[in-house]
């Protein structure tokens, strides 16, 4: 009686041990394949990042050019400075024509000024003019200016410092020039601020994406006033109110349908609905938010269910075992049990707004727009729009400033998402 | 469920206390036997029944809670003892498929009347939960939160006296006195179930219901909450549902017992445990099943 399960037992242990190195090899292949995956994951991710901070460190500085600028009254042709119309009438380009022709006074026939005047950017002038008006004592007297180069010239003088110069829109003529203000320390480098004060332009080297992220701001603040306590309330009737019945099984299908309708219906959707037929103009933050708002209200009323479902039962009845009428359960207890991960839903939710184009594209937030939105009536364009007609453009400098506006629109997705993270890790209870 | 089986096999034993209205087996229109009925009732139950969409959990239950009694519900899991207890402070209502019949009153009024409000029927029938659930704020705030939403406090000043005495009762004031706006999650197990019994008293109920407020506490705790239910029964009257025999027997006047959603027996506690007029109670208080 004792001897047989005896050795039952130490057959078992053998079995066992068996099984048991078995076992532990698959658990290691296991562990190898969530390690491969992962690091495929990270690789993919180090290669884009490398290749856009590559193609776009460069944009953040940009090509200025000294020169020496007589503020001469009669070259602009101004006879008030406190003028408006006069002002805008001014020849400010003289300025700095003439300072170039000064720099560089061997210069003669149409081709090679023409040439020469390309060596700036064109609307340097107009930062002349700014400076005057900043200081009027200006005027009549000489000093020395940083002026902006023209993108040609700040392409080649920065591919011709990595030692690979890009000249093909350049003539020997400006090469040279380059040279000698090179020699002369009158080129540079500097911080290209612009690319951060300024809306779009035709020019790159005086294109920036203050526009883009106004117009991006506005139509998120739109998106999150609608689309937060729309679905919120929509989550918080569906899950502590309404009755369980085919009415709300439906409501409930078709709200994860919606989630997962590609963004380019939302924005025919949009055109067709809030331009056409509400006839609200195009292009402007108003109809974007109101497609965006389309868009996220499905990610957010999930989230937001989620989040109330996961408050405890026990809490309400806690609540309710109080006294505490319906409303005043939801008000006092599952709402601020339930306000983090509706939070993060909604961070989450608007930074899939952020990163959105498709239905932007199809109710006109595409349009070429200069002036910096500032309101959300006026026309304006989102930084991932902004992002495609960049990438749509012929010239080469905007290669760099692609790059870096995706660096850009990156950096605010990663700030988003971590808060959201650090959002959910924080007010995360447990009870 | 497991008791049927179990029940029918055992009626041959039935020979050793022969009692001739009292069958084993349990019949559609079976009386509650013992003293249901009180002169001095807080609350009386008639004919009640309660569905869960068409399945019944109770079956035509008629039994009187006596002022300032503490009555005990005991019986195997699953037959109704919860139902029953939530019926009487409407908790039921939050069920969708649950229905009740039948007539429950306090003090001659109609409970389940639609002219009644379930906020005040709450506020006067307290109620404790089997696990502690504390709201996740301070100590403070759990016990302020009934007579805030009940406006009882005026001032700030009533609500702390409030808060204190109610802490006092619960027995829970000196551990707490000086951390009242720490989380009331941070206490232990015990020191919650106290909080929630503080929680339940500082609207001063009428009557309070307990559902197994004991049956996730240690022996430790489990003996203090036994002694603050004794000190309560002298202002409150209270109903506790337990699912252990020693703690029925230690903290209450009288005992009901179901099984299958029945109320087989009720009578003083003393009696049930020692010569119990049904079989059915003889059998499950001396562990042949539950
Ligand atoms: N919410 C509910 N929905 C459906 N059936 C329920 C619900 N709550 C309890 N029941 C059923 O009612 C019966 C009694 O349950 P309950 O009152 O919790 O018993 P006890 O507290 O005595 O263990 C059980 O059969 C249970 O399955
Ligand atoms: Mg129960």
């Amino acid at each position: 009686m004792t001897k047989k399960p005896m050795t039952d037992s130490s057959n078992h242990l053998d079995k066992i041990k068996k099984s048991l190195s078995r076992r532990n090899r698959a658990e290691k292949r296991f562990r190898w394949y969530g390690r491969m995956a992962v690091f495929v994951g990270l690789a993919a991710v180090m290669v884009l990042f490398t290749d856009i901070i590559s193609k776009g460190h460069g944009a953040f500085r940009i090509t200025y050019v000294e020169l020496q600028v007589t503020y001469d009254q009669d070259m602009i042709g101004v006879e008030n400075l406190t003028d408006p119309a006069q002002l805008a009438l001014g020849d400010w380009e003289a300025l700095s024509k003439a300072a170039l022709r000064n720099e560089f006074g061997d210069v003669s026939g149409r081709r090679d000024k023409r040439k020469l005047y390309g060596l700036i950017s064109s609307g340097a002038g107009y930062d002349l003019k700014d400076r005057l008006l900043a200081n009027p004592l200006l005027l009549g007297e000489t000093e020395n200016v940083w002026i902006l180069a023209d993108d040609d010239i700040d392409t080649y003088y920065k591919s011709w410092l990595d030692g690979e110069p890009y000249a093909a829109r350049m003539s020997a003529k400006q090469i040279q020039w380059i040279d000698e203000l090179h020699a002369q320390g009158k080129i540079r480098l500097q911080f290209n601020s612009n690319l951060f004060t300024r809306g779009d332009s035709r020019e790159p080297e005086q294109a920036g994406i203050r526009g883009a992220v106004m117009g991006s701001l506005l139509v998120l603040i739109l998106t999150l006033m609608l689309s937060f306590p729309i679905g919120v309330s929509a989550a918080i009737y569906l899950e502590e109110f309404a009755p369980r019945n085919r009415w709300t099984d439906f409501i409930e299908v078709n709200i994860n349908n919606l989630a997962a309708v590609p963004s380019i219906i939302f924005g025919l959707l949009g055109l067709a609905i809030f331009i056409n037929f509400f006839h609200v103009p195009r292009s402007v933050p108003i109809v974007g938010g109101l497609v965006l708002t389309l868009m996220t209200l499905p990610t957010i009323i999930i989230t937001s269910r989620a989040a109330i479902k996961s408050v405890p039962p026990s809490i309400r009845e806690a609540a309710m075992g109080m006294g505490a009428s319906k409303s005043q359960v939801v008000l006092h207890h599952v709402l601020p049990l339930s306000l983090p991960g509706m939070l993060t839903g909604a961070i989450i939710g608007m930074a899939q707004a952020l990163g959105e184009s498709a239905p932007l594209l199809m109710i006109g937030m595409v349009a070429f727009i200069v002036d910096i939105p500032a309101g959300f009536s006026d026309p304006a364009t989102v930084l991932p729009v902004q992002i495609f007609l960049w990438a749509d453009s012929p010239e080469r400098a905007f290669i760099e400033k692609t790059s870096a506006a995706i660096m850009v629109l990156l950096s605010f997705l990663i700030v988003m998402n971590t808060v959201a993270v650090w959002l959910r890790k924080r007010l995360e209870r447990r009870w | 469920m497991t008791q049927a089986a179990p029940v029918t096999k055992k009626k041959p034993v039935s020979k050793t206390t022969p009692k001739p209205m009292q069958n084993l087996e349990i019949t559609d229109h079976q009386a509650t036997v013992g003293k249901c009925f009180a002169d001095n009732a807080k609350m009386t139950m008639r004919n009640v029944n309660v569905f869960y969409d068409d399945k019944q959990a109770i079956h035509d239950v008629s039994i009187d809670i006596a002022k300032n009694e503490v009555i005990a519900m005991i019986g195997p899991s699953g037959c109704g003892k919860s139902t029953f207890l939530r019926s009487l402070n409407r908790m039921n209502d939050t069920v969708d498929i649950c229905r009740v019949e039948g007539q429950i009153c306090m003090d001659g009024e109609d409970l389940y009347s639609p002219k009644l409000d379930v906020v005040e029927l709450r506020a006067r029938v307290g109620m404790v939960f089997q696990k502690p659930n504390p709201f996740p704020k301070s100590i403070y705030e759990n016990v302020a939160y009934g007579p805030k939403i009940h406006g009882l406090a005026d001032t700030r000043v009533d609500l702390d006296e409030i808060v204190e005495n109610s802490l006092r009762k619960a027995s829970l004031w000196e551990e707490v006195k000086e951390r009242l706006h720490q989380a009331g999650t941070g206490l232990s197990g015990g020191q919650q179930q106290r909080l929630c019994i503080a929680r339940a008293i500082a609207v001063s109920p009428e009557v309070i219901l307990m559902d197994e407020p004991c049956s996730a506490l240690d022996p430790i705790a489990t003996a203090r909450i036994e002694e603050l239910i004794e000190e309560l029964s002298q202002n409150f009257t209270i109903a506790i549902v337990t699912h252990s025999m020693q703690q029925a027997a230690r903290v209450s006047h009288r005992t009901a017992y179901f099984h299958l959603g029945r109320l087989i027996e009720v009578n003083p506690t003393e009696q049930v445990f020692t010569m119990p007029e049904h079989q059915l109670t003889e059998a499950y208080i001396t562990g042949r099943f539950g």
